[in-house]
C-alpha cells in the first residue's frame, strides 16, 4: 500500500526526522491560507506547492511549483494543479488526477542527495541505499552509474550500526562546504538510523527520500517522502486504513482486494479466472502466445468459497472490455465443483454474452464438469491450458 | 531414495487444530505420512483424530510446545499452518527444537518478520521450505503440505517450483507421460524465504534416484539466474524449465509478494536467457513442461 508524501512526512516527524514545515490542502482557498500561515511562521517568502499523487517524477511532470509571489499566487497555482491529470514516468499515459496538495516552506538548498531503504531479497536484509545523485530518477543512476549507489545492509538483530551510517556520511561527503561539517555528519547519522528503525517498526517495503537535502546552513532535511507499506503486515497496523487514499487505487483492483481476490487489470479483451498466482500469470502468457490479449490477471487463490468465485466471475462478466472468458483451474485444495458452482451462480444473475472456455483439472473434476453440463450454459470445454487458450483466442476472433 | 523426506520422516503439525491445519493434517495422514504430533498452545493433552490410508483410525497427540512434542514423539520435521502474524514465531520455535526440516505453508507473512527469521536460522542445521508454498512430497512415501496427492506417481523425476498450481500442472503432465516423481518441492514465491533453487537443485543432483528435473520460476528477484549458474557449472542431469510472467506488466505485484518486476529487474526474458545459456531447455508454454523434460532424455 502506498501513501502520500505528506502522510509519509507526518510519520517522519514522529520519528524525529527533519522535514520542511508544510500543510496538506484540498482546495485552492485552503492552499492560500496555508501559504499565509507558513510565511508567517517561517518568515520565508518562498512556498512550494506539491501535487499529492502516488507516483514519482512529479516535479518533471509539472506537479511541483515553487511560488515566490505570496499567498495569492499560491491560490492561482493551486487552482491549476487541483483536478489536473498529472502524467509522470510512473503513472502511465493517462496520468493521475490531482486531488490533494501539500503546501510547504521553501528551503535554501546546497545539495540534493538520494536515500532509500528496500528489502534486498538476495541479501535477505533491508538495504540502505545512498547516492550523491539526488533529485533524479534513481533507476537511471542504478543503470548508468551503479558505482554511484552506496549500499549498507541492516542486521535485524543489531539494527543499523552507527559505523555504517558514518561510512555512508563520509562516502557522500555530507559535510562538504557546510558551516560545521561535524554537526552535519552527526545529523545525517541520526537521520539514517531513525529511518532504519522506522522501516522495520512501520512495516515498510520501501522508504525513499529523493531528494534528501543539505541546506546552506548545514541542516539535513527530508524534502520528499515516499513510503510503501508491506500489505502482509496490515493486520498489525490498524492505522493504515485511515492513510489509504481510495481515489489513488484502481477501483476494480480495490473491489477484488476487498473480496479476498488478487486482481490486476490489463489492457486486453480476454477475461481470465484462474487459481494460483503462477498459473494465473502463465495463463496470461499462453493467451498472448496464441495471439490473444488478456484483460486481467485474476487469482482466486487456494481456499476460495463459492461466493468468492461468484464475485470473481461477476467482475469479469460485468467488464465492458471483456470479449471472451477463459476459466483455467487446476484444483488442489480448490475443488472444481466449487469453481463450477460459482461460475454458474454468477452467470445466472448476469447472463453470458461472450464465449466461455473452461478447463478443469484436479480435485472433484468430474463433479465440476457435471455441474457445468447441467447448467445448460454454452461452454466450450478444453483438455489442457494450451487447448483452452487456442479455443478462446479463436472464439474471440470469430466474434 | 528421494530428497529431504521419505517414509521414515516423522512429522508434527504446528496449528493442527485450526481449520486448514486440521484439514490438511488429515489429508497427509490419509496419504500415508507419519504424522506423530500436533502443536497448538493451550491445547496440549488433546488428541487429534484422523484416518490412515487403510481406513484405520489414527490418533495424534497434541502438545502445547514443539519442544515437548519432539521430546515425546521424536518428530524430526514440522509443517506449519499458523496464521501469518504468528508464523515467524512458529518457524523459530521449530528451529529452536532442532528439527531437521521445517515446511511453512502460511501465506502472507510480513517480510520484515522473514528477514529476522532468516538472520536467526543462519548457520543452523535445519532447513526451511517456504513460506507461502504448497510443501513437499515424495510420492508413495510422504506428503507434507497442501498438494493433491492423487496426481503424483512414484518415479525418478524431481520438480522444484515457486508456484503451487504450476507444480501440479507439471506433475500432472509427468504422470500422464508415465514419468513418476522422486520428490516435488514447492519453495514458494515470497521475497525472503528458505531453500531456493540452488539448494534444491544440489540435492537433486546428488540424489541417485533422480534422473531429471523440472524447475519452475517466475518474475521477480534473481533466484532463477543463480539456479541457472549452478546448473551451468555443476548439474549432471537434464533440466527442463519454465518461467511464468513473460507478459506481466512492470511494477505490478502478480499475486505473490515476490512476483514483481521492479527497477527493470526480474523480467522473465532475462531468466529464460540465463537458463538457456546454462543448457536448460525452457518449455514454450506451461502445457509443455512434461514433454520438454521427456525430449531431453536419452
Amino acid at each position: 500500500m502506498k501513501i502520500h508524501e505528506y502522510q509519509g512526512k507526518q510519520i517522519f516527524q514522529r520519528y524525529g526526522i527533519a522535514t520542511p514545515k508544510g500543510y496538506p490542502v484540498f482546495t485552492a482557498a485552503e492552499a492560500e491560507d496555508a501559504a499565509k500561515k507558513l510565511i508567517d511562521e517561517t518568515k520565508i517568502p518562498v512556498v512550494v506547492v506539491k501535487a499529492q499523487i502516488h507516483a514519482g517524477g512529479r516535479g518533471k511532470g509539472g506537479g511541483v511549483k515553487v511560488v515566490k509571489g505570496g499567498p495569492s499566487e499560491v491560490k492561482s497555482v493551486a487552482e491549476k494543479l487541483l483536478g489536473m491529470q498529472l502524467v509522470t514516468h510512473q503513472t502511465g499515459p493517462e496520468g493521475q488526477k490531482v486531488q490533494r496538495l501539500y503546501v510547504e516552506q521553501g528551503l535554501d538548498i546546497a545539495r540534493e542527495l538520494y536515500l532509500g531503504l528496500v528489502v534486498d531479497r538476495e541479501a535477505r536484509r533491508i538495504a540502505v541505499m545512498a547516492s550523491t545523485e539526488g533529485g533524479v530518477e534513481i533507476e537511471t543512476v542504478a543503470e548508468e552509474t551503479p558505482e554511484k549507489i552506496l549500499i549498507e545492509h541492516i542486521d535485524p538483530v543489531t539494527g543499523l550500526g552507527g559505523f555504517q551510517a558514518r561510512k555512508l556520511a563520509y562516502a557522500l561527503d555530507i559535510g562538504k562546504n557546510t558551516p560545521s561539517p561535524k554537526d552535519t555528519i552527526a545529523e545525517f547519522v541520526k537521520l539514517v538510523t531513525k529511518l532504519g528503525a522506522l522501516f522495520e517498526k512501520e512495516d515498510c517495503s520501501l522508504c525513499e527520500i529523493n531528494p534528501l537535502v543539505v541546506t546552506k546552513d548545514g541542516k539535513v532535511v527530508a524534502l520528499d517522502a515516499k513510503i510503501t507499506f508491506d500489505d502482509n503486515a496490515s493486520g498489525r497496523h490498524k492505522e493504515w486504513a485511515e492513510l489509504m487514499d481510495k481515489a489513488e487505487e484502481d477501483p476494480v483492483e480495490l473491489e477484488a482486494k476487498d473480496a479476498g481476490l488478487s486482481y490486476v487489470s490489463l489492457d486486453g479483451d480476454i477475461g481470465c479466472l484462474v487459481n494460483g498466482a503462477g498459473l494465473a500469470m502463465s495463463t496470461m502468457d499462453i493467451i498472448k502466445h496464441e495471439g490473444g490479449n488478456p484483460a486481467n490477471f485474476l487469482d482466486v487463490g487456494g481456499g476460495a468459497t463459492k461466493d468468492q468465485v461468484k464475485k470473481a466471475f461477476s467482475m469479469i462478466l460485468s467488464s465492458s472490455k471483456v470479449k471472451g472468458i477463459f476459466v483455467n483451474i487446476f484444483g488442489g485444495i480448490m475443488k472444481c465443483d466449487v469453481i463450477a458452482e460459482g461460475v454458474v451462480a454468477a452467470t445466472k444473475e448476469l447472463g453470458l454474452k461472450v464465449p466461455l472456455v473452461v478447463r478443469l483439472e484436479g480435485t472433484n473434476v468430474e463433479l465440476g464438469k457435471q455441474i457445468l453440463k447441467d447448467s445448460g450454459l454454452a461452454i466450450q470445454p478444453a483438455d489442457t491450458m494450451s487447448d483452452g487458450a487456442k479455443k478462446i483466442v479463436a472464439a474471440v476472433r470469430a466474434a | 531414495m528421494a530428497i529431504l523426506v521419505d517414509k521414515n520422516t516423522k512429522v508434527l503439525f504446528q496449528g493442527i487444530t485450526g481449520s486448514s491445519g486440521s484439514f490438511h493434517a488429515k489429508q497427509c495422514i490419509a496419504y500415508g505420512t507419519q504424522v506423530v504430533a500436533g502443536v497448538t498452545p493451550n491445547r496440549g493433552g488433546e488428541t487429534f483424530e484422523a484416518e490412515g490410508p487403510d481406513g484405520k483410525k489414527v490418533l495424534v497427540p497434541v502438545f502445547d510446545t514443539v519442544a515437548e512434542a519432539v521430546k515425546q514423539t521424536g518428530a524430526d520435521t514440522s509443517c506449519i499452518f499458523v496464521p501469518p502474524l504468528g508464523a515467524a514465531d512458529s518457524i523459530l520455535e521449530a528451529f529452536d527444537a532442532e528439527l531437521a526440516l521445517v515446511v511453512c505453508i502460511t501465506e502472507g507473512i510480513p517480510v520484515t518478520d522473514m528477514v529476522r527469521v532468516r538472520r536467526t536460522i543462519e548457520g543452523r542445521k535445519g532447513r526451511l521450505i517456504g513460506p507461502n508454498c504448497p510443501g513437499i512430497i515424495t510420492p508413495g512415501a510422504c506428503k507434507i503440505g497442501i498438494m493433491p496427492g492423487h496426481i503424483h506417481r512414484v518415479g525418478k523425476y524431481g520438480v522444484v517450483s515457486k508456484s503451487g498450481t504450476l507444480t501440479y500442472e507439471a506433475v500432472g503432465q509427468l504422470t500422464a507421460l508415465g514419468m513418476g516423481q522422486s520428490t516435488c518441492v514447492g519453495i514458494g514465491g515470497d521475497p525472503v524465504a528458505g531453500l531456493d533453487f540452488v539448494d534444491v537443485l544440489k540435492l537433486f543432483n546428488e540424489d541417485p534416484n533422480t534422473e531429471g528435473v523440472i524447475m519452475i520460476g517466475e518474475i521477480g528477484g534473481n533466484a532463477e539466474e543463480r539456479g541457472a549458474e549452478y546448473i551451468g557449472k555443476h548439474m549432471k542431469k537434464p533440466v527442463a524449465g519454465f518461467i511464468a510472467g513473460t507478459t506481466a506488466p512492470p511494477g505490478k505485484r502478480m499475486g505473490h509478494a515476490g512476483a514483481i518486476i521492479s527497477g527493470g529487474k526480474g523480467a522473465a526474458k532475462d531468466k529464460i536467457a540465463a537458463l538457456e545459456a546454462a543448457g536448460v531447455r525452457v518449455a514454450p508454454t506451461p502445457s509443455d513442461m512434461g514433454t520438454t523434460l521427456k525430449s531431453l532424455l536419452k
